[in-house]
This record gives structure tokens, sequence and C-alpha cells, in this order.
């Protein structure tokens, strides 16, 4: 009985860790249609943010939920105004410029931090279900990625501002010619995409030890989400990051971590191929 | 047109001629060899993106696929002429494999990329984790992250105790280069090449008049992906040892960077920005002030936004405006992005 629990809360960790590594993506890439390839290394710098702000005495949960997030949302501001702006609509173009701009973080913070492993520890203790010990720190990261499922939905279908960002994604000359300037939302859009891999990067950062590379670990996993969901935002997450994340744990509780890590990508070959237009693409069009 | 291929092929072999003899009064033969290979590399990415249009971010995978069988036949064989066929086999095989899935499934670029990607990391991961003893081919471990060392190298055809190295390999390495350069300019200049553009330039209506889009893309891909593993091949003979890191996301981002710094569209493009970047890869590589990343990165994003097309179509465009005639136009030109989103919307 404890060892269903266990496995359970290990599901839902791997689906959740999923949803947090892919949200910032998403958005970038359902709104806006930019594929940023330079995702993971937001998240390297939101976990070398809270790593920073942890060491000077900052509180860990305000460096990890307000500085990270402010952070890299700032860097991706720069980014988009110098970079990404000069690129919209030209897809393949910006998955190019994106990748270089990986590249160029990696190098950068090999420089400023040195290519060795940092980390912190993590702040919520352990306990035990039964005879198993369960990491405390999984329960958080569940609780987050459900929180932050909720409010993406509820400011895109709640909020004004939401409206105007859909419609934005729909029409932008429609919603131009109604007085909102696309470039504005597209770069709020951005803004609020890079803030989530922040904040993604800075929750994962206890869990891993942090080098410049880190990035490389999550970019194909947060694509082939994100790719594999489709064109609605927060169905298309949840949907086929649940369907990747108990591919991943059900392997690797049966084999090992290694084959779990490549059952996931060969999953998501298999689905592309079969369903091209992702998951919701194929079952739930039309809804967000 | 044979006569314009014959005239090609003396101007490609003579070119190559006179760099054997000029190059190593300037750079050492050693990095020479390496510089070489990288534009075999680099020329095989840009047959297939610059001419068929298939953008492939996994090309290293092909590449260390040809390394490591090189690697592995050569301990289990013992000499140098039958691996070095499989490691242009077996990458081929596998891309036709591959290609034949994801073309004639119909998927579009953004998925290409991903596909090819994922691929690429699968083989890293798999690659990465076979240390345990219990993982061999034959006589050769597979060694996980270490690679494989000591394989026999490159000998000459039938007697397997004449081995090729130094400077002799570096010829090896720089003639093979003419010839691939030879096969590609044959290829593109064959009806295969040019309905391979014409594919490029409008899949629907070449698939409209008769041609089987499908197969064509999936041959195309398998030929880019044997030159890349003979690459693969040659650069396990000039390393010595091969390694998981042949795979990295990393080796297939320089790729990419050296076609779209060189010239798309073109075949000396590619060749011309591997040799150059790896070049600037390996001054920069003797300082440690800047790193190695932040330049190629860096170099990546500024000739996106900036020269999109490469280096050679714009000197060349440069040449045929000073020169003030109109030159006709080339069938090779990569045509302006066009506006993409989702297939659907």
């Amino acid at each position: 009985m404890d060892l269903y629990v266990v496995v359970l809360v290990e599901v839902l960790y791997g689906v959740a860790s999923l949803i947090l590594i892919s949200a910032g993506l998403s958005i970038v890439f359902g709104m806006i249609k930019v594929i940023n390839l330079a995702h993971g290394e937001f998240m390297m710098i939101g976990g070398y943010a809270t790593i920073t702000a942890v060491n000077l005495g900052m509180n860990v949960f305000v460096a990890m939920l307000v500085i990270a997030p402010a952070v890299v949302g700032l860097v991706g501001l720069v980014v988009e105004r110098l970079v990404i702006r000069h690129l919209y609509g030209r897809l393949v173009d910006t998955m190019l410029a994106t990748w270089g701009l990986s590249l160029f973080f990696i190098g950068l913070a090999t420089m400023i931090f040195g290519n060795t492993t940092t980390g912190i520890s993590t702040p919520i203790p352990g306990f035990a279900i039964g005879d198993y010990q369960v990491n405390g720190y999984n329960f958080f990261i569940i609780v987050v990625a459900a929180l932050l499922l909720v409010a993406m939905l509820s400011v895109l279908k709640g909020t004004r501002a939401g409206l105007v960002a859909r419609g934005t994604m729909q029409g932008p000359d429609m919603a131009a010619a109604l007085g909102y300037s696309p470039d504005r939302i597209y770069m709020a859009t951005f803004f609020c995409g890079s803030a989530l891999s922040g904040l993604a990067g800075a929750i994962l950062a206890p869990l891993v030890g942090l080098v410049p590379t880190s990035g490389g670990a999550y970019i194909a996993k947060a694509f082939i989400t994100v790719i594999a969901g489709g064109p609605s935002l927060v169905a298309g997450l949840l949907s086929s990051a649940s369907l990747f994340g108990v591919v991943h744990q059900a392997f690797t509780f049966a084999t090992s971590p290694v084959i779990g890590e490549v059952a996931l990508l060969v999953a998501a070959v298999v689905l592309l191929r079969i369903l091209p237009q992702g998951v919701t693409g194929t079952f739930f069009k039309g809804k967000t | 047109m044979p006569g314009g291929l014959t005239r090609d092929a003396v101007t490609i072999a003579l070119v190559t001629g006179v760099l054997i003899w000029v190059l190593p009064l300037i750079v050492g033969t050693y990095t020479l060899t390496v510089l070489a290979i990288y534009g075999m590399l680099g020329l095989s990415l840009g047959l297939i993106w610059g001419f068929g249009g298939i953008l492939c971010f996994g090309q290293a995978a092909f590449f260390g696929l040809g390394a490591y069988a090189y690697a592995i036949f050569a301990i289990n064989i013992g000499e140098s002429t039958v691996p070095m066929i499989l490691a242009v086999l077996v990458p081929a095989v596998f891309a036709a494999l591959l290609g034949a899935m994801m073309f004639y499934g119909r998927l579009g670029d953004v998925y290409l990329g991903v596909i090819t990607l994922v691929v690429t990391l699968i083989l890293y991961k798999v690659v990465n984790s076979t240390a345990g003893p219990q993982y061999v081919i034959g006589n050769a471990r597979l060694g996980g992250f270490n690679g494989i060392p000591g394989f026999p190298t490159l000998n000459v055809p039938g007697t397997p105790d004449a081995y090729i190295w130094g400077d002799r390999y570096f010829h090896v390495c720089a003639v093979l280069l003419g010839l691939v350069y030879m096969l590609v300019t044959a290829l593109l200049r064959s009806s295969f090449g040019r309905i391979a553009v014409g594919i490029r330039e409008n899949e629907t209506r070449m698939s409209l008049m008769g041609y089987d889009v499908r197969a064509r893309k999936t041959a195309m891909f398998a030929i880019g992906a044997g030159i890349a593993g003979l690459a693969g091949g040659l650069f396990a003979n000039w390393a010595e040892i091969v390694t998981p890191s042949l795979f990295s996301l990393g080796q297939s981002a320089e790729i990419i960077i050296w076609c779209i710094v060189g010239g798309l569209g073109t075949r000396l493009g590619p060749v011309l920005g591997a040799a150059g970047l790896a070049y600037l890869k390996f001054l920069l590589g003797q300082q440690a002030v800047i790193d190695n990343a932040l330049v190629t990165g860096l170099v990546l994003v500024l000739f996106v936004l900036f020269l999109p097309k490469g280096v050679v179509p714009a000197l060349s465009d440069l040449w045929s405006a000073g020169i003030g005639r109109i030159r006709p136009g080339r069938i090779g030109r990569r045509r302006q992005p066009r506006r993409r989103g989702w297939p659907n919307g």
C-alpha cells in the first residue's frame, strides 16, 4: 500500500516537473509562435540567480519565487528587443538565433561562474510514508505546478489582458485595428514566458547540481512536451506532460533512470509521427 | 551538360591540388586534416539543407554513428577498408529508415527539427550509459562516457600493416574532400539534384508534377548522412578515440552554424564556413579570456540577424555587382524565408 502511494507521488512529481519545465516555452510558442531554444539557458540563469541570492543571505523562497523570475524576465525582455523582435514570423530563423543565444549564455555563465557544479540544499525536509522515505520538496513542486496551471488558465480566460493576448494571437491585424499594439503584446508575452522559465529553473535548482550547461538537460524535454501538446496552451501542456511523465516514471521504476529518459524521448518521436498536430490539435480542437 | 561537368571536375581537382600544396606552408597538417574533415561534414548538411530543404538538427548523429561504426568494426576486423565502407553505409541506412519514417509521415519543418534533435539525444544518452563490461559488440567494448580508444587506424587497402598517418593522412582526407565535392557537384547537375532543388522551392508543385517527393527526400537525407558518416570515420582515425560527445547537441549546433555562416544553397559556403570557424575555435582555444561558446553563439545570432544568406553568396553578389553585369539566376540560390505558423492555423 505504502509503495503505491510512493509511486503515485513520484508519477505526479514527474508530471509536475514536466509542466514546470515546459510552461515558459509553451507560452512563448503557443502565443507568439517563437521556439525559444535558449529556454534551457533561461532556466539555468534562473537557477544561478537563486543560488547567488541565497548566498547573499536572502530567504530561499523569496529568491526562488521573486528574484529569479524577475531577473530572467528582464533578460528575456532585452533578448526580445535586441533579437527576437526582428524575426517574428520566421520560425526557423528564430530557432537558429535562439540556439545561438543559448550558446552565448552558456559561454557567459562559464566565464562568470566557472565550469564547476554549484547548488543549494532543498529547503523542505523529507518525511516517511510507512517504510519509505519521501522527499518533501516533491510536494512543493506538485503544488507549484498545479497553481501555475490554474493561474495560466484564469489569466488567459478570466482577465482582460488574457483576452487581448488571445485576440492578438488569433489576428494581430485585427488587434492593431482595435488599438492594441501587437508589438507591445508580444513583448509582454515574451517577458511572461521568460519569467516562467526563470521560475522553473529556480524551483528545480535545489534538486540538481547546477553547471553552465544544465540547460541542455531541459530543452529537449520542454520542446517535445510543448510540440506534442499542440495548439491549446493549458490543455496541451497538461495532456502531454501527463503522458510523458507517466511513461518516464513507469520505465524508470521498471528498469533504470537512463531507460526512463530514453523511453520518454522514444514516446515523443512515436507520438509526433502518429499525431503531427499534437494531442490537442487532434482531440480537443479549438479549446484553450 | 556533360561538358560543364568535366570543366567543374577539372577546376575542383586543380584547386584541391594547389591547396594541398600551399596550405601546409601556413598551417600544420595535423590541424588541416581536421579542418578538411569538418569541411566534409559541413558539406553534408549543406547538401541536404541548402539544396534539399531538409533542416536536420541532428547531423552530428550521423557523424557520430560513422565514427562509432568505424571504431567497432576496425577492432573486430583488424584492418580499415571494410570498416571505412561501413562507416558510410551504417549512417546512410539509419538515415534512410529515419527519413522514411519522417517524410512518409509528411511531417513539417518544425517536427523534422524536433525529431532529429531527439534522435541525436537518444543516441547520446544510450551510448553514454554503456559503461559496463556487459556492453560489447564482438571484441569492442563500448566504454560509455569514456568512449572507445585503441582501434586500428587507416591502412593501405589490402596491406593491414601499412598505416597511413601524418602528412599522408592529410593528403587522403583532402583528396577525399575533393572527391566528395565533385560527387555533390555531379549530383546537383543531375536531374535528381535539380528535382531536389525544385522540391525545396515548392514541394506541392513537384508532387503534382508526378515526382515522388517522399522517396526523393529520403534518398537525399541518406546521401547526406553517408557523407557525414565518411567524415565521422575519418575523424575517428584522426582523433584515435571516439566518445559520446560526437553525438552531442553542441556538435549539431556547430554544423548548422558552419552552414549559416558559409552560406546556404552553395557548395563552397559550408566547406569554407566549417574550416574557417573550426580554425577560429582552434585559435580561441589557445587563450582563456573569452569562452568559446560565447563567440560561437554570438556569431550565429549576428549572422541570422544581419547576413542570413551567409558569406559566400554575399561575396559573390558583391563581385557580380562590382563587375557591373547581371549574371543569369543560378538554381542554387536560397529563397527568402516564408512566413510560417501552425500547419492548420
